[in-house]
């Protein structure tokens, strides 16, 4: 179902309603890949900023008005790049491979609530939608690390698919914490749920500590320090993605922050009230919560970026050790103290 | 319990081998090193040398005494000051040249500034190989002061040329003794926070302790020393042993710890820049008036024989050994560097850890390849 | 010990050892190249030596014979000695490897053979380790010649 009446009524004067509904869904694909293209293009401008301001310098800043141009610039000179690959590659599997992961980064964007009228895709079952899509996006990186034919490339694949499997857990973890709390998953209703009070007070202690969970997990889930030894840099040269170049490359580099940007999203969603403002100042106005779910949003993704410039990385078996032996113990009693809780009435 | 077997130890492994090769952001210039793995584990590690080979050994067969200080300042850049330095009192000992005081506590303070500047800097490239990339753009932010210091004084920031044989080339510059006391007092507001930042962190801490355990007879049979083989308890401070330019005159403490793993390592050398320190601010003061260079002759010929000069540098115990046929050029010249003795520690250190470890225990020896390869 | 303790030491292990006392600030010790291997267990084993850190090893050319010298010192009474051991043959000079007396000679005689062509016998993987694989001559001798890479005034 899709909520765009506006552009379906105009399109029903000229077309069937048949052919109008198709128009539409392609019509609503091309704004979130152009979405998709810009958000990504602001995002990596945004990570240069603050990594320049942590480091005691200025980031870009030259081209055009604070360097917000370039991004573009960067993907300009990525475009025209040689498209190298090695002979011995497997081509087929080796050009298949970054689709996976764009696409399913389109997918779990489609279901992001963006405001009380801007939503692409209101299913049932939303959160558990945008789980099991992103599990898929792993393929992606074991195929990259295989088809490149490369030692370093195959020990990155398999270390990234380990790593996001196992975090995978602890995710679908807090999200069965929050649903429980809500009792729905359709991600609208939820945040509707959350006009009394975010989530993340209503639910006290409970949805703090998984709060505390999902910053872990979501952080290592897109590869980001402390937990990016796929591309740890002193390491193995490029990790997963060595012998991509040019486009390619791109694609990898991109989604990288679309996921980023989704798990964001997410827990602004089950936790922060998602497009709600705060005391409900402006709820009335339509298309205002767009703004306030982008500045919620952006936060939470400020906060991962704050992460990575200041700790270590961690070594792949205390990574492992880390998810396996403490956050799914963790993750499990929390459920149930998160059930308890709702069943004795004691949330806010 | 004796007949039960684990399906994992029937499982056919079969080791493969690595090349972290001369160009990888991990190694700290161009060195080549072959691993032989199995899984994660290393089994071997094999360096391969001889990238940055310029023959300084031959050359100095030919080259005069004086022309041959030019050169050392190319061996291990970030101590140039300390290398030049053991190669003047070589020659000034074998001639029986006596230096002035001015010349030695002149000669010292440099020598420590030296040594600041590189343990920052090993601290800025040890906080980048372990993932926290913010360190190094902290660590040359204060090394710029250092530098700043060297510009004023010797003429270079790097290479400093400043040793000649009989004393320093040129005077100490009148704002010399004003910015290393501002110098001192900035490190010692900042090193509490450069060391917390890294030292009490659970993610660093959990990747250095227990890491590239070496003990304390392994390190004095690999040879292991500076720093490296003070990580592990083994005495070996040049500057205590066999005291040269001013070091008999100022109180200082030779930092041990019995560790023997990377933590310890990583905190000696945090330990070692409090004792520069404290050198500098006791010298600052009391430089003494006198010749910044003596006399010499115009040919310098060394007496027929051999000698021997040992120097602490950042890095660790740093030799001259030449061997003279009383004329103008050396027979054999022979540089002793700590890289290449430390290397081979690496080996003992790894076995049976994982690529990420060898990166940390890389670190921590805190190798300049000029020095390895000479 | 002072060096004439050092000298009457060592000189009880055996006849053939030589001893210089002039050139040099340390004691020096000539070994024959069959001595070699024993000597130098027994320097690090003995208790009143215990030479255990091999600070340096440096092959010479001394022009008719081809050299290698090792500068030792004791940690716990802190004395050094420099063993010296000759061989007369420079077509195909060999000694054995110390490499398992003290771990730190492991590079330091791949250093040895690259640059002076002297074999040990023994060691694990004896390569050309700063020049190429393929090569040819010794360049540290004194006889060495390189039309392309040498200036010589």
């Amino acid at each position: 179902m899709i909520t765009l009446t506006i552009i379906t009524d105009w399109l029903m004067k000229y077309m069937s309603a048949d052919a109008a509904f198709y128009t539409e869904l392609v019509i609503v694909a091309a704004i979130y890949l152009a979405v998709f293209a810009i958000f990504g293009l602001f995002l990596v401008w945004m990570e240069r900023r603050v990594a320049g301001f942590f480091q005691l310098r200025l980031g870009p800043n030259r081209v055009g008005p604070m360097g917000l141009l370039q991004t573009i610039a960067d993907a300009l000179k990525l475009v025209t790049k040689e498209l190298t690959g090695t002979k011995k590659a497997d081509s087929y599997l080796y050009r298949l491979a970054p689709y996976f992961v764009i696409v399913t980064a389109l997918m779990s964007m489609a279901v992001l609530p963006f405001s009380a009228e801007l939503q692409a895709f209101d299913i049932n079952i939303g959160l558990f939608f945008i789980a099991s899509v992103s599990s898929v996006g792993v393929i992606g990186i074991f195929l990259a690390g295989w088809a490149s034919n490369n030692k370093y490339s195959l020990i990155g694949g398999m270390r990234t698919g380990i790593q996001m499997i196992s975090y995978e857990l602890s995710v679908g973890m807090v999200i069965v914490t929050m649903a429980t709390l809500a009792g729905s998953l359709r991600m609208s209703e939820i945040v509707e749920l959350q006009k009394d009070g975010w989530f993340i007070f209503s639910g006290h202690i409970s949805a703090i500590i998984a709060f505390a969970l999902f910053m872990i997990a979501g952080t290592a889930e897109s590869n980001r320090t402390p937990f990016d030894l796929v591309e740890a840099e002193s390491e193995l040269g490029a990790g997963f993605h060595t012998e991509y170049s040019g486009m390619n490359f791109a694609y990898y580099f991109l989604a990288e922050f679309i996921n980023m940007f989704i798990i964001s999203a997410v827990a602004v969603v089950i936790f922060f009230g998602g497009w709600l403002s705060p005391f409900g100042i402006t709820d009335s106005i339509p298309y205002m919560g767009v703004f306030w779910f982008m500045l919620k949003t952006l936060f939470i993704i400020f906060l991962m970026m704050w992460f990575r410039w200041t700790f270590p990385r961690l070594r792949i078996d205390q990574l492992l050790t880390l998810e396996w032996k403490y956050l799914i113990p963790i993750n499990m009693v929390n459920i149930v103290l998160m059930a308890l809780l709702v069943w004795l009435g004691l949330t806010f | 319990m004796e007949n039960k077997e684990f399906l994992a130890d029937r499982i056919r492994t079969m080791e493969y081998h690595l090349n972290m090769g001369p160009q990888h952001p991990a190694t700290h210039g161009v060195m080549r090193m072959i691993l032989t793995l199995d899984g994660e584990e290393i089994k071997d590690v094999e360096p391969v040398l001889g990238y940055i080979h310029r023959s300084i050994e031959k050359m100095c067969e030919r080259d005069t005494y004086k022309q041959i200080i030019h050169l050392t300042d190319r061996l291990d850049y970030l101590s140039a000051h300390m290398n030049g330095e053991a190669v003047a009192l070589l020659v000034e000992k074998a001639l029986g040249i006596e230096v002035s005081d001015r010349i030695r506590v002149i000669r010292t303070m440099i020598a420590e500034l030296t040594r600041i500047a590189s343990h920052l800097l090993w601290w800025g490239v040890m906080g980048m190989d372990t993932g926290a990339l913010t360190t190094f753009m902290y660590a040359f932010r204060d090394r710029e002061m250092i530098n700043d210091i060297f510009e004023e004084t010797c003429g270079a920031r790097l290479t400093m040329n400043y040793n000649v044989i009989g004393g320093v080339r040129y005077d100490l510059h009148e704002n010399f003794q004003k910015r290393v006391k501002e110098f001192i007092k900035h490190m010692k507001k900042k090193l509490p926070e450069f060391d917390r930042l890294l030292s009490d962190n659970v993610i660093f801490r959990k990747r250095t302790e227990g890491v590239g355990y070496i003990s304390k007879e392994d390190a004095i049979a690999h040879g292991l020393n500076g720093p490296t083989g003070r990580g592990s308890g083994f005495s070996c401070d040049i500057r205590k042993i066999h005291p040269y330019s001013a070091y008999d005159m100022v109180e200082f403490d030779e930092i041990l710890l019995n560790g023997g793993d990377s933590f310890s390592r990583y905190k000696v050398r945090i330990l070692e820049m409090w004792e520069s320190l404290r050198i500098l601010e006791q010298l600052v003061d009391k430089i003494p008036e006198g010749e910044y260079r003596m006399k010499t002759k115009a040919v310098i010929k060394l007496p027929v024989g051999e000698h021997l000069q040992r120097v602490e540098t950042a890095r660790g115990d740093f030799g001259v050994y030449v061997i003279s046929d009383g004329g103008k050029t050396p027979y054999r010249l022979k540089f002793r560097s700590p890289g290449f003795a430390n290397l081979h520690g690496l080996n003992a250190m790894t076995k049976g850890e994982k690529i990420a470890d060898l990166v940390v225990n890389f670190s921590t020896i805190d190798v300049v390849v000029p020095d390895i390869d000479r | 010990m002072t060096k004439s303790e050092l000298k009457e030491k060592i000189s009880s292990w055996s006849e053939e050892l030589n001893f210089v006392e002039e050139g040099s600030e340390f004691l020096v010790v000539e070994v024959p190249a069959h001595l070699l291997r024993e000597t130098a267990l027994k320097l690090r084993d003995d208790k009143d030596t215990a030479f255990d850190y091999m600070f340096s090893m440096t092959g010479v050319d001394y022009g008719e014979k081809l050299g290698v010298v090792y500068h030792l010192e004791s940690t716990t009474h802190h004395h050094m000695i420099e063993m010296k051991v000759y061989t007369d043959d420079r077509e195909n000079p060999a000694f054995d490897t110390l490499s398992d007396v003290w771990p730190a000679t492991y590079l330091n005689e791949c250093e040895v053979y690259d640059f002076f062509g002297i074999k040990f016998n023994n060691h694990k993987n004896l390569r050309r380790i700063f020049l190429e694989e393929e090569w040819k001559g010794w360049p540290l001798r004194k006889d060495y010649v390189d039309e392309v890479n040498m200036l010589i005034r």
